[in-house]
């Protein structure tokens, strides 16, 4: 198997997860397209540590996942403050800092 | 695509791993293009599912098979919950949303084009042709915690922090008083 195919797969589904983060209004939304970015990289970290034939990539990619874990707890709690306070989750309309 | 399927028939001897390869890319390209595009809060929640289990397959191709239980476990175990919690708190409205989208998507789309041009660009030139070694080997998992209990000791300690820091964190954020 080529490395760049993994790779590649994973440039693609970053830039896919980039896209959802810029396109979608919705918080959850964009918390689920930083899912898929967070995924892609670990796809690329697990791929290099079996081109190295090191394990040291998947440990790295146990890390990221369990910080993904925490930013989604702590992710999730913001955008539930966010529509207890504005009636909405529309990431657009949270503009408090435009002055 | 086609790239990546055209790179996934050239090799013989790993024919059944690069069929595999072909129809996980596949899916989880397709399902993640579904993911940022359908009007339907629910439907975009169980695209991703379908996105992380190709990712855990994936793990389970490159002989990772910890990462690809803890994938299971942790994403499509743990933090789908959270996140269909967070669909169903926010009151997502049942059936097709409008307005999910900005007006100008477009220029996501173009920033995403750009990146990923640089980024297949840069992987083209620098990795070429090289391949994974041809025996992988699989049942990795002792020397992975052994690693993460000498080694890794530190950041594996920082790491369980700050779990215990974002759940209070989140715990405070969310209460009601």
């Amino acid at each position: 198997m080529l490395l760049n195919e993994f790779l590649l797969l994973a440039a693609v589904l970053f830039a896919i997860g980039v896209y959802g983060v810029l396109s979608r209004r919705n918080g959850v939304l964009v918390l689920m397209s930083i899912e898929l970015i967070l995924n892609s990289v670990n796809i690329n970290l697990v791929a290099f540590g079996t081109y190295n034939g090191d394990v040291a990539g998947q440990v790295f990619a146990l890390f990221i996942i369990a910080v993904a874990a925490a930013e989604v707890g702590v992710g999730l709690a913001i955008v539930l403050l966010i529509y207890r306070n504005r009636r909405s989750i529309d990431v657009a309309e949270a503009d408090l800092l435009k002055g | 695509m086609s790239l990546l399927l055209t790179l996934a028939v050239d090799t013989p001897q790993f024919l059944p791993q690069q069929i595999a390869f072909g129809i996980i890319a596949t899916i989880s390209v397709l399902s993640a293009l579904k993911l940022v595009t359908t009007s339907n809060v629910v439907h975009a929640a169980l695209y991703l599912v379908l996105v992380l289990a190709s990712v855990a397959a994936l793990y389970v191709l490159l002989a990772a098979e910890f990462v690809a239980a803890t994938q299971v476990l942790v994403y499509i175990g743990a933090v789908m919950v959270l996140m269909l919690f967070g669909v169903m708190l926010t009151r997502a409205q049942i059936g097709a949303e409008e307005g999910l989208d900005h007006e100008q998507r477009w220029i996501g789309a173009l920033v995403a084009l750009f990146l990923l041009g640089i980024m297949s660009f840069a992987l083209v030139d620098h990795f070429g042709d090289e391949r994974l070694p041809e025996n992988i080997v699989p049942q990795q998992t002792a020397e992975v915690s052994d690693e993460i209990f000498s080694t890794y000791i530190v950041p594996f300690e920082a790491i369980s922090v700050l779990l215990l820091a974002a759940l209070i964190g989140a715990i405070v954020v969310a209460r009601r008083d």
